[in-house]
């Protein structure tokens, strides 16, 4: 079967978001003085053949710790969904 | 013998011949050794350059780790052979795990190409042998993302074990506790993001990277005593 799988990657709790810091700082320059906990992320989208959800998902969550992500500094959230199907030949 | 430095050359990578002409400048043999290979045979020490390695494409050093070359560093490094990973270099290192923390984006967010002060903190490593606890060397940074972070356990350790090797007098990219270079256990790999072969002869500016990069030969086998320019 095959999935498409949405890996979001952020910062981790605690772990100073430089990005989201500055983003944060020029939203209320534009008027915006309610946002607040600002953090910039990235997404990595992706497809996967596996032989069942649960295969895909443990698979992507192996990419995401090899790779994907530094856990040392960053978290991450795999979605998965069912592929729709391309047109057969 | 002449201690023989193998330059890790990834695609990307961009300081590798000041690093060859600073090691070649102070006595000591470079060879640049290319991504692809998988031994570091005839070989005293290994510097992983500055550049943007594999263009540095989802983090810095992320993909680089997984270049072949790397195994053979791994060995290299847990033989306790001197390994110094210098900018990028140092991002390569910290993605492999063979230093703790992680560089990320500098807190002003803003590229830095300046001149920094920073003050050897530990002098039983690789790259400070050569020098004193707090000396303060003036050394080229060029880098966006420096910022060195980890988390509280580790820096705990770090400074419970003397770990951190060098500190920016005045912290120019948000750095943890201001460190600029941090070492391994075995303190036989170290992390730089200063370049001190950018500071390694006075036309240059500075020659503040010598007593470094001498460091880094005399533990590549180059005995202290042997004359060398600079």
């Amino acid at each position: 079967m095959r999935f498409d799988a949405r890996v979001e990657v952020t910062h981790l709790p605690g772990i100073l978001d430089p990005q989201g810091a500055a983003v944060e700082r020029a939203l209320p320059a534009l008027g915006y003085d309610n946002v607040g906990a600002v953090s910039v992320g990235k997404v990595v989208r992706l497809s996967i053949d596996a032989v069942d959800a649960e295969a895909a998902t443990a698979q992507v969550h192996e990419m995401c710790a090899r790779l994907l992500a530094n856990p040392v500094i960053e978290a991450y959230r795999v979605e998965l969904s069912v592929a729709e199907e391309t047109i057969p030949a | 013998m002449t201690a023989r430095v193998g330059v890790v050359v990834f695609p990307g990578t961009n300081c590798e011949l000041d690093v060859v002409w600073a090691v070649e400048h102070l006595g000591g043999a470079a060879e640049l050794v290319w991504h692809g290979r998988t031994e570091l045979d005839g070989l005293d020490a290994v510097v992983v350059p500055g550049g943007f390695a594999h263009g540095d494409y989802l983090r810095t050093g992320a993909i680089a780790r997984f270049s072949p070359v790397m195994d053979a560093v791994a060995a290299f490094a847990a033989a306790g052979g001197p390994v110094v990973g210098i900018c990028n270099g140092f991002q390569v290192l910290t993605e492999a795990g063979l230093l703790p923390g992680a560089l990320q984006k500098n807190a002003g967010l803003k590229f830095l190409c300046a001149v920094a002060e920073v003050r050897i903190e530990a002098v039983d490593t690789v790259l400070t042998n050569q020098c004193s606890v707090g000396d303060v060397l003036r050394i080229p940074i060029n880098h966006f993302e420096g910022n060195y972070v980890c988390g509280r356990a580790t820096l705990a350790r770090l400074r419970d074990e003397d770990r951190v090797v060098a500190r920016y007098v005045d912290n120019p990219n948000g750095s943890l506790d201001d460190i600029a270079g941090v070492c391994n256990e075995g303190r036989n790999v170290v992390g730089l993001m200063p370049h001190p072969e950018r500071a390694s002869e006075m036309l240059l500016g500075s020659a503040d990277g010598v007593p470094l990069l001498r460091s880094l030969l005399v533990a590549a086998g180059l005995r202290a005593d042997q004359p060398v320019a600079g």
